[in-house]
C-alpha cells in the first residue's frame, strides 16, 4: 500500500497525478476462506479489516452485490454522534466515536471527521424533559452533552427561527460538541484500502444466493460467481437481512423501509453545525461543496426499491422552512433514497444466529453510518471468538426472546 | 406517492393513508400458554419479503377503517386489496 503523505503528494504531482496507484486489488474469489463477509458496506469493510487487524484472521472475502459502499453506506446524511439514552447505546457508539477520532491517521485515509457541533431541538415541554433526561443519562456515561438554552441556541446557530410564535418554536436544545458529520465514501474507501493492504479480497458484482448449511452449520456460500467454502460467514447487508436469512432458514424481527435525503445548490458558508429535530424530521448540515444535506423520515411502508414517496420529502421541507426562513428560495438539486433495516427497538443486532458459524451484524436502521468503526471492532471480535464482545453482548438477536430490549425510539432523539 | 384504492371510498392519494405493517398476524390464542419463541415470533419477527408483501392500510383521513393489500415490495405495485378478514388472495386456504 503506498503510504499518503506530503511527499507522495508531491510525487504524484511530478506526473500529473495520473499514475496514483489504485485504491485496492480485484481478485478472483478463492475456493475457501476462513472467513467470509457479506456486503461491503461500512460495517462490513469495517469488520473485514478488525479481523485482519486486531485478530490476526487475513483469508477473508468479502463479498458485494453491487459496487462497494454502494448502499446505505454511500446515501447517507453522514452525522457521526454517540449522545444515545441508554448505558448499552452510550458504550458502543461512544466506542465508535473514538475509534472515528483516530480513524484518519489509522487508516492513512482522509474521512473528513468534521466535529462541528449537533444540536437535538426540543419544541415542546416533553422534548425539553426527554432531552435534559438524555443530557444528564449522557454525562453520567462520559459522553459530552449539554443542555442549551433558547437564547444560547441562537448564539450556537444564527439562522434558525426562535421566535416564540414560531410554528415549531424551539425550548432548548441538547449539544454534542463532539458529534458532527464525515465523508461517507471515504470510510468505506478507506477501510477497503486498509483491509485489501492486510490481505482481504474485496469481490465486487459478487451476490450472495443461497447457503451450504449442513447440520445445522455453515459450510459455505453459494454466489453468482461459484460456492465458496468456509466456516465462518458475517452478514452484513442493511436493508436485505431478512432476505439473507430467509435463504439460511429463519426470520428476523425487522422491517425495510426507504429513508430519503436530499442536496441543495451550493451556497456560501451559512451552517456551521448539525441541526436534528425529531419531532419534524429535519436533519441538516452544509458540506464543504455548499450543498445543504438534508434527510427525512422513513416511508411507511416497507420497500426494497431504493427509493419512496414525495410527500415524505415534503413535510420534511415544510417544517425546514419553518425553522430556518433563509432557507425558503434554495432549490434543491438531488433526491434518492436506502432501503433502512428497522428494528423494533431501534437498535441493532449484532451477533450469532440460529445457524452456527453464521452471524449477523444488521438493525442499524436509520443511524448506522455513525456507528461503522464500533460495530466493525465488535463485530470481528464475535466473528473470530465466536462470542460477542462486551460492547455488542446486549445487542444479540435473543434480545427479542428474553425481552431484554435497548429501547431507543424516541429516547435517542431520532436515530439518524 | 401510491394510489391506493380503498374498498368503501374507491382511490385516493397515499398521503390520506397510515400503513399497519404486515397483515394476517394472529395474536396467540391463549398468550399465558404460549412460549417466548413463540410470542417473540407474535410480537416481533416479521416475513419482510423482497415481492409481495400482505400488508394492513388505515384510511385515515377518509372512512377511518382498515383494509389489507397486496403490494410488490420491488415497484410498490398494488396488486390487490381486499377487506379485514378475507384470506390471503394469493394462496390457498391454509
Ligand atoms: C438517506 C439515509 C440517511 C441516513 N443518515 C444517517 C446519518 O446521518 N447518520 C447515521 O449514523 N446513519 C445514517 N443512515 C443509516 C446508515 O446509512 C446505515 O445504517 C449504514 O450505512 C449501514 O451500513 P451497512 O454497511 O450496514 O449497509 P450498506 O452500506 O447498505 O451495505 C450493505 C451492502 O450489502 C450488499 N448486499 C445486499 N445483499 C447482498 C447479497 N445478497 N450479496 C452480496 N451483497 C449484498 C449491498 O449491495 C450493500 O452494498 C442513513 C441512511 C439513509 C438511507
Ligand atoms: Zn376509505
Amino acid at each position: 500500500m503506498t503510504r499518503y503523505s506530503i511527499v507522495s503528494l508531491a510525487r504524484n504531482a511530478l506526473s500529473h497525478h495520473e499514475h496514483w496507484p489504485r485504491l485496492w486489488r480485484s481478485p478472483e474469489p478463492k475456493p475457501a476462506y476462513d472467513a467470509v463477509i457479506i456486503g461491503a458496506g461500512g460495517h462490513g469493510l469495517a469488520t473485514a479489516y478488525y479481523l485482519a487487524k486486531n485478530h490476526g484472521v487475513t483469508s477473508v472475502a468479502v463479498l458485494e452485490k453491487g459496487w462497494l459502499g454502494g448502499g446505505n453506506t454511500g446515501r447517507n446524511t453522514t452525522i457521526v454522534r454517540s449522545n444515545y439514552l441508554w448505558d448499552e447505546s452510550a458504550a458502543i457508539y461512544e466506542h465508535s466515536l473514538k475509534l472515528w477520532e483516530g480513524l484518519s491517521q489509522e487508516l492513512n485515509y482522509n474521512v473528513m471527521l468534521s466535529q462541528r457541533g449537533v444540536l437535538n431541538l426540543a419544541h415542546n415541554l416533553h422534548d425539553v424533559r426527554e432531552g435534559k433526561r438524555r443530557v444528564y443519562a449522557n454525562q453520567l456515561n462520559g459522553v459530552d452533552a449539554e443542555w442549551l438554552t433558547p437564547d444560547q441556541v441562537k448564539a450556537f446557530c444564527p439562522i434558525l427561527n426562535t421566535a416564540p410564535d414560531a410554528r415549531h418554536p424551539v425550548l432548548g436544545s441538547t449539544l454534542q460538541r463532539r458529534a458532527g458529520v464525515a465523508r461517507h465514501d471515504a470510510v468505506a474507501w478507506g477501510y477497503a484500502r486498509a483491509a485489501d493492504a492486510r490481505g482481504v479480497d474485496l469481490i465486487q458484482n459478487c451476490e450472495v444466493t443461497g447457503f451450504d448449511i449442513k447440520s445445522g452449520r455453515v459450510e459455505g456460500v453459494v454466489t453468482t460467481r461459484g460456492t465458496i467454502k468456509t466456516s465462518k460467514i458475517g452478514c452484513v447487508v442493511a436493508g436485505h437481512s431478512s432476505v439473507l436469512a430467509g435463504l439460511a432458514g429463519f426470520r428476523l424481527p425487522i422491517q425495510s423501509h426507504p429513508l430519503q435525503a436530499m442536496v441543495s445548490e451550493p451556497i456560501k458558508p451559512v451552517l456551521d453545525c448539525v441541526v436534528m429535530s425529531a419531532a419534524v424530521h429535519v436533519y441538516v448540515s452544509q458540506s464543504d461543496k455548499g450543498e445543504l444535506v438534508l434527510g427525512a423520515g422513513i416511508d411507511g411502508y416497507n420497500s426494497y426499491a431504493q427509493r419512496g414517496s414525495f410527500h415524505v420529502i415534503e413535510a420534511q421541507m415544510g417544517a425546514l422552512k419553518e425553522l430556518f426562513p433563509i432557507f425558503s428560495r434554495l432549490k434543491m438539486m438531488r433526491s434518492w433514497g436506502g432501503i433502512v433495516d428497522v428494528c423494533p427497538d431501534a437498535s441493532p443486532i449484532i451477533g450469532k444466529t440460529p445457524i452456527e458459524g453464521l452471524y449477523v451484524n444488521c438493525g442499524w436502521g436509520t443511524g448506522g453510518f455513525k456507528a461503522i468503526p464500533g460495530s466493525g471492532f465488535a463485530f470481528a471480535h464475535t466473528i473470530a471468538k465466536n462470542e460477542p464482545h462486551a460492547l455488542n453482548a446486549p445487542f444479540s438477536l435473543d434480545r427479542f426472546v428474553s425481552g431484554a430490549l435497548v429501547d431507543e425510539h424516541g429516547a435517542a432523539a431520532v436515530a439518524h | 406517492m401510491l394510489l391506493i384504492a380503498c374498498p368503501y371510498c374507491g382511490p385516493r392519494d397515499e398521503i390520506e393513508f397510515r400503513c399497519g405493517g404486515e397483515a394476517h398476524i394472529a395474536r396467540p390464542k391463549e398468550p399465558d400458554a404460549v412460549t417466548d419463541e413463540a410470542w417473540a415470533d407474535y410480537l416481533f419477527r416479521r416475513d419482510n419479503p423482497k415481492g409481495v408483501i400482505a400488508e394492513r392500510w388505515f384510511h385515515t383521513y377518509g372512512c377511518r377503517r382498515w383494509f389489507n393489500v397486496l403490494r410488490d415490495t420491488r415497484t410498490h405495485a398494488i396488486l390487490k386489496v381486499y377487506r379485514m378478514g378475507a384470506p390471503r388472495p394469493d394462496r390457498g386456504p391454509s
